[in-house]
């Protein structure tokens, strides 16, 4: 069984789903490249954005 | 005056008939072997397939790599895989979203893959990570039929 870490299986659902939106999302390869990365930011960012107000909001 | 009235109708007609827009909505005939219907069905059942139809094979492989990585990843950490008879409301839509693995999860159908009942936080993950790649497998089989049908370059 495989057990990955909170944080590294948010990265690893980040790059695999970022990947995809990046490709279905834009017509040309710089803008795919560019929105592919920024999702990846996103879906990081946000998830330790929402982890530390759950911090917040318990102490 | 009738007769470059006449003359001017007809260049315009001719000049519609040949707009780009038009060209892109209905390809010429033979130049892509596949319909559109066809396309969508195979980049459902076999992730990226669609685009490899239409030589895209980049974002095939690419497609496939990650739709394939997220739904082993999902049954490697002992995620569940719904099934149709279920009752529940939420877990009818984690098939629908199961479904959009296409092939894959016929396999893990057939091969009794995945878990019935989730115990570890892990396999909550994993449960997820089958739906989502699901999820992303119908966005990429509706790409494919777009690129088809001339909506996207």
């Amino acid at each position: 069984m495989y057990t990955p870490s909170h944080f590294t299986a948010v990265l690893l659902f980040a790059l695999f789903t970022s990947v995809v939106f990046g490709i279905t999302q834009r017509s040309e390869t710089r803008a795919m490249i560019r929105y592919g990365v920024y999702c990846f930011c996103l879906f990081v960012l946000g998830t330790i954005a929402a982890s530390w107000v759950m911090w917040l909001i318990k102490h | 005056m009738r007769a470059s009235k006449l003359v001017y109708s007809l260049e315009m007609s001719t000049a519609k008939a040949t707009t780009p827009k038009d060209s892109a909505a209905q390809p010429a005939a033979g130049s892509k072997p596949f319909s559109a219907g066809i396309i969508l069905v195979a980049g459902w059942m076999i992730p990226g397939l669609g685009h490899l139809m239409q030589g895209k094979w980049i974002r095939a492989v690419l497609l496939f790599v990650s739709i394939t990585c997220m739904f082993s990843l999902g049954l490697a950490m002992h995620g569940k895989i719904y099934s149709a008879n279920s009752g529940e409301l939420l877990d009818m839509l984690g098939f629908v979203g199961d479904l959009g693995n296409g092939i894959l999860y016929v396999l893990s159908a057939f091969f009794g893959w995945g878990q019935n009942v989730v115990q570890v936080v892990t396999a909550d993950y994993g449960t997820k990570f089958i739906v989502v790649a699901g999820l992303l497998n119908f966005i990429s089989a509706v790409d494919a039929h777009s690129l088809r049908l001339g909506r996207k370059s």
